[in-house]
């Protein structure tokens, strides 16, 4: 215990010794951690409106008018067996009208709906894959069209299938586009702090070498030299975390909030919980500074 | 140099001749053919064999070069022979695990020509710190530390940072540091490489006294006169090899005052009274 004070007064005497490289220091890790605090967010959102998009591609299958209840369960069944379904909902007819009512608006419906004695919509199923990329197989299962043009359908009341499909490829490609550049980005942005950070603790330990050497020639163990610059290290990851996330917080406030009003695509990062962002932050920030000491005292440490 | 019935020509075979009135216990310090070769091929150390005695006062000197400093640090395993043995109080340090570096170096004092006090640190500090790392008690620190600073003479200067000390000063603090653990074996590397006659008369006078206590006391220096009016044992190498290895004059015992006194004399600086030894090694003008 009197070892981990006297390691923590090292620590803070150093810290208070090289007033510039700790500042340094400080400074790159709130970089960094600004950084990823924006980051993660951002992607989060991007892959949350994208999935959620991608949640909406399903495929209708509309039933003849003169159906009956018993085939019209037998093919719910049938629907449901079909590999990589993961909801399948029956749309009376009653329910398309309010949705094409929904859709249109109240006005123009009012006016279309005039002119129709009955309701002229079918009554469907909207089958939804588990994953978009399925749903070309499940299409398939549904209705084939063979060689000779002649189609095999799943059951007979079958009339046809609809489907999104030119939409489904296009968020296919624009997502997976996205998913991999924005990958790219953070992992090259997380390198690029990583080397910073660690270039930045190697710097001040460089300019202490002198002291280092002297640690181990009145026969310092490597810890004994060590524990006081990871412990700075710690101090350094804290105090830039704390910095950074305080930066954060303003940020949200003053900017995010206020727009997540009027912006969809801001309010989506509502997902993502400020507490949980926070906690990693704080232990990236530790954890990166804390390694980078580490790392870089092995090289003089050497006996 | 005469050489006297007590002469220390050694052979590669470990001390039988101290079996007289010493104990029977290994040389604290003992080389057997030991070489270092840099890598590049320049050979600093050519088979140098070499036993010292614990409680001996041994002068290293020799031409810059000669490989002085390099079988310093070979003692302190700041770098590994390529060739022979290096023992320490019968220990080979070579087959010595890099875990065990460290309880080696405590068992060392060592000091430098440039002091290697650490800069950020007061006096105080920078002597505790060697005690901090034996992972000594705050009581073991709280006594020793002022009373080893009082040994040296510079138990008015407790709060000093070494850049507010002059040389001899900050030497001093260098050798309280390497003693304040009571080491057996003390090592001084050019102790008094940058100080004037005056102070150099002062450390050696430490290191005597320090010598005195029983612990053995090996001196790296060029300083011909010094070394001769010292009349302790001397191993002077050449061009990595010992080419001189002698107990000159009478060994006579003296006090550390009286050695100042001699040693003042001798060398023909200023009739300084013993209280330089209290720290106040002035720089005199005339």
């Amino acid at each position: 215990m009197s070892r981990l004070i006297f390691f923590v007064k090292e620590a803070l005497r150093a810290l208070r010794r090289n007033g510039a490289p700790t500042l340094a220091a400080i400074v790159t890790t709130v970089v960094t951690v600004v950084l990823l605090g924006v980051l993660i967010p951002v992607f989060q959102t991007a892959q949350g409106k994208s999935e959620e998009i991608r949640d909406e591609l399903n495929v209708q299958v509309e039933l003849y008018a003169d159906a009956t209840k018993g085939e019209i369960a037998a093919l719910r069944e049938e629907l449901v067996a079909v590999p990589h379904v993961s909801r399948v909902e029956f749309i009376s007819k009653g329910q398309a009208l309010n949705e094409l009512k929904e859709t249109l608006g109240a006005e123009k419906s009012r006016e279309l709906l005039a002119q129709l004695k009955e309701n002229p919509l079918p009554r469907s199923f909207r089958v939804t894959p588990d994953d978009p990329a399925n749903l070309p197989g499940i299409e398939a299962a549904i209705i084939t069209t063979g060689p000779n043009g002649k189609e095999t359908k799943i059951s007979p009341i079958v009339a046809d299938i609809f489907d999104r499909e030119s939409a489904t490829q296009q968020i296919e490609q624009v997502t997976s586009a996205l998913k991999i550049i924005l990958t790219v980005i953070t992992a090259l942005l997380v390198l690029a702090s990583l080397m910073l950070v660690g270039n930045t603790i190697r710097l001040s330990i460089y300019t202490r070498r002198r002291e280092v050497e002297v640690m181990r020639l009145v026969g310092a163990t490597r810890w004994f030299v060590r524990w006081p610059f990871m412990i700075e290290g710690v101090i350094v990851g804290f105090v830039g975390g704390v910095l950074a996330i305080l930066i954060l917080w303003l940020g949200k406030i003053t900017v995010v909030d206020p727009l997540s009003d009027s912006i969809g695509l801001v309010r989506a990062q509502e997902n993502v919980g400020f507490p949980t962002l926070v906690a990693i932050l704080f232990a990236a920030s530790i954890l990166v500074s804390t390694i980078g000491s580490g790392v870089t005292l092995r090289r003089f440490l050497r006996v | 140099m005469a050489r006297s019935k007590k002469n220390k020509q050694r052979d590669p075979e470990p001390s039988p001749e101290q079996s007289g009135t010493r104990p029977r216990r290994a040389p604290i310090i003992e080389l057997n053919e030991a070489t270092k070769v840099y890598p590049g091929g320049h050979m600093a150390l050519d088979r140098v064999s070499l036993a010292i005695g614990r409680g001996e006062f041994v002068f290293l000197v020799g031409p810059t070069g000669c490989g002085k400093s390099t079988l310093i640090k070979m003692l302190i395993r700041e770098l590994p022979a390529t060739g022979g043995t290096v023992k320490i109080a019968g220990r080979d340090i070579g087959a010595m695990p890099d875990k065990k570096i460290p309880l080696l170096r405590r068992n060392i004092g060592t000091v430098f020509q440039d002091f290697k006090l650490l800069p950020n640190r007061t006096v105080y500090d920078n002597v505790a710190y060697a005690l901090q790392v034996i992972g000594a008690s705050r009581a073991e620190i709280r006594e020793q530390v002022p009373a080893t600073l009082r040994l040296v003479g510079l138990s008015t200067k407790l709060n000093s940072y070494p850049d507010q000390l002059s040389g001899g000063e900050q030497q001093r603090v260098s050798v309280a540091r390497a003693f304040v653990n009571h080491p057996p074996l003390v090592l001084a590397d050019e102790p008094s490489g940058n100080l004037d006659p005056v102070t150099s008369i002062g450390i050696m006078q430490l290191l005597y006294r320090i010598n005195k206590t029983g612990t053995t006391v090996v001196v790296v220096t060029h300083d011909r006169e010094m070394v001769d009016n010292m009349r302790r044992r001397v191993v002077e190498l050449y061009e990595g090899r010992v080419v001189r290895d002698e107990v000159s004059g009478g060994y006579t015992e003296e006090s550390t005052t009286e050695f100042g006194l001699r040693m003042r004399a001798e060398m023909g600086v200023g009739q300084q009274d013993e209280e330089q030894t209290n720290g106040h090694d002035h720089e005199r003008l005339f």
